[in-house]
């Protein structure tokens, strides 16, 4: 490779590529300024620069890369996983049951969207997949009761984990918001720990709307932890760098596929070499 | 919230006020207000710079009038600019299946935009307003329940729906609701296609494919409109496997500014025909490049 000088045209190619990643102008800025620290007018080779790049993105990933944080005294640990409209939750929930599973635990799904057409049948068949009971109600019904009903039965039944779906919304409306903070007083009359994690489920094709999507959920429904989907396709999800930044809340989980396989731990690097297009071990 | 681009602009171009013409260096200077402002909205990159040639060829050398502001000169000429990129002022909304029928329309889209219930809305539409006889039939063969899915929105809808046969491919289905379409005397035959990524390839050869077997009057790229840079591959991708002839852009209802609609717009060429603003079936209206505009612009 030829080396080229790290100035100004350089950086704002670098910049550009970021931006194009969906990191937002403010996230790209702040990372090249940091990646030209120390290197500006030095002669460089491109694999060199985006390793640099990449390493730079990592280290504002790397605090919020935790693994889901589950907990053997509470019987059961209770998941509910909230979000925007077809950001992949029903589907996380199915690839993520069949890892507990996998792992020994006893798990129950509650299919707490009682709105969307099919969404019950749909979280039915992720759990026949992995042979799970599915706890469900009718449709329309109200989502905390079965939410309620679920975990009376979890508990009655001896799981380790329960899962609860709920239906899609956007975060700017507020009466839907409310609903999810009704099932999280409702489960607490059960268990006042529960829900124990509350995962936003994040889709990796969103902009910047991501941000204010981590902020209204984490601020109206309590979320504790994320999850980024679809990064199979060929959105980068860079926004997740700003999100990181701003609310520090954990990243548990990757999705990169609609397979029952297809959820991987968060990899920071990995994450941050993909955005940069770096090489494997570039850095 | 977003600082208005007007405020932006103010702030960059008013001490410029009554010194006649507008220069290249104070455009210059503007455009990196409007580019921030674009790339904060999720305009393409690609598309928010040629955008920004464009405007500034119009924009340098005009005469500040007295009774306007440079700054609200510029945020005019941006925001006229924006309007006709989207389509102009007097953009067409409908579809168009006047043609012998039964017309089969396609709907394609990444996982999750929104196809199975804008399927079911544009149905619903065209029924009631265009009183036309409509028959929906899933494709996809994919994800759980999906075909559960629109027959219980056809039923909610009071449009008809293809019978399920499990086990056919795409291809099977799309060309056994074109016979049906047929022999029972529908005018348009919905084609629900299951999600893909544009870069799976196996899935675009299948959505291709369905394509080829029944010649869609109206291919639709149904997209997210919170979607980020990532919409000028999807909807080039797209675009150069199955030919589209509209998008509709789902969850307007969301708070998202909307830049994907200029993106999308610009590298497919294709217009805009119709904006999902709610998850209920009546929740369709037709596309106004004039509020996508105002929006993207934060005004
Ligand atoms: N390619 C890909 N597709 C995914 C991934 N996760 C989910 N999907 C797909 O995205 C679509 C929506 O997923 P769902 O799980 O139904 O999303 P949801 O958030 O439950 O949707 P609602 O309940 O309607 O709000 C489905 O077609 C899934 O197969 C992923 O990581 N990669
Ligand atoms: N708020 C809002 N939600 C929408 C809109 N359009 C669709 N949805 C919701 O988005 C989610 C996904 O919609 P679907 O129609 O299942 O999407 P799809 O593209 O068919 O998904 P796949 O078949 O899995 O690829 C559902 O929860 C819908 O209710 C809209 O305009 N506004
Ligand atoms: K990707
Ligand atoms: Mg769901
Ligand atoms: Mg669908």
């Amino acid at each position: 490779f030829t080396k080229r000088k790290l100035d100004d045209d350089t950086l704002e190619e670098l910049e550009e590529l970021l931006i194009s990643a969906d990191l937002g102008v403010k996230a790209a800025s702040r990372i090249t300024a940091a990646l030209a620290k120390g290197r500006f007018g030095k002669e460089l080779a491109p694999e060199e620069v985006r390793g640099a790049l990449a390493a730079e993105i990592a280290r504002t990933l790397e605090p919020v890369a935790k693994p889901l944080p589950l907990r053997a005294d509470a019987k059961p640990y209770v998941i509910m996983f909230v979000g925007v409209n077809g950001t992949g939750k029903t589907t996380t929930i199915g690839k993520l049951a069949s890892q507990l599973k996998g792992a020994g635990l006893k798990v129950m799904l509650a299919a707490g969207d009682t709105f969307r057409a099919a969404a019950i049948e749909q979280l039915q068949v992720w759990g026949e997949r992995s042979g799970l009971p599915v706890v469900s109600g009718k449709v329309g019904a109200d989502a905390a009761g079965l939410a309620y009903d679920a975990l009376t039965r979890a508990k009655a039944e001896g799981m380790d984990v329960l899962m609860i779906d709920t239906a899609g919304r956007l975060q700017n409306k507020t009466d839907l918001m409310a609903e999810l903070q009704k099932i999280g007083r409702v489960v607490k009359k059960i268990d006042v720990d529960a829900p124990h994690a509350t995962l936003l489920v994040l889709d990796a094709t969103t902009g910047q709307n991501a941000i204010n999507q981590a902020e209204v959920f984490r601020e109206m429904a309590d979320v504790t932890g994320l999850v980024v989907t679809k990064l199979d396709g060929s959105a980068k999800g860079g926004v997740l760098v700003s999100i990181a930044e701003q609310t520090g809340l954990p990243v548990h989980a990757v999705g990169v596929g609609e397979g029952i396989d297809d959820l991987q731990p968060f990899d920071p690097m990995d994450y941050a070499r993909a955005i940069t297009g770096a090489a494997p071990g570039t850095s | 919230m977003f600082e208005s681009l007007s405020e932006r602009l103010s702030s960059v171009l008013d001490r410029l006020k009554g010194r006649g013409a507008l220069s290249e260096s104070d455009v210059s200077a503007a455009m990196r207000e409007v580019r921030l402002a674009l790339l904060d909205a999720d305009v393409a990159l690609p598309v928010a710079k040629d955008f920004i040639e464009r405007v500034k060829a119009k924009a340098v050398g005009q005469e500040v009038l007295r009774s306007v502001t440079p700054g609200q000169m510029v945020v005019k000429i941006v925001h006229d600019e924006l309007v006709e990129t989207l389509g102009g002022e007097d953009a067409q909304g409908g579809l168009d299946v006047d043609a012998t029928p039964p017309v089969p329309v396609l709907m394609v889209g990444l996982q999750g935009s929104g196809k199975t219930t804008s399927t079911a809305k544009i149905a619903r539409r065209l029924q009631e307003k265009g009183k036309k006889r409509v028959l929906m039939a899933s494709l996809d063969t994919r994800r759980p329940a999906a075909m559960e899915q629109l027959k219980i929105l056809g039923e909610q809808a009071g449009v008809a729906t293809l019978p399920i046969v499990a086990g056919q491919t795409a291809v099977d289905i799309a060309k056994r609701a074109m016979q049906a379409g047929r022999l029972q005397g529908y005018d348009v035959v919905m084609l629900d296609t299951a999600g893909r990524m544009a870069v799976d390839e196996a899935l675009m050869a299948e959505v291709a494919a369905v394509r080829d077997a029944v010649s869609p009057r109206e291919t639709l790229l149904v997209a997210d409109s919170l979607t980020g840079q990532d919409a000028v591959n999807t909807a080039r991708l797209f675009n150069e496997r199955v030919s589209l002839t509209g998008i509709v852009l789902t969850r307007m209802d969301g708070d998202g500014r909307g830049g994907a609609a200029l993106s999308m717009r610009a590298v497919t060429g294709c217009p805009i025909k119709l904006i999902g603003t709610g998850e209920k079936l009546d929740a369709l209206e037709d596309f106004q490049p004039k509020r996508i505009a105002g929006r993207i612009l934060g005004m």
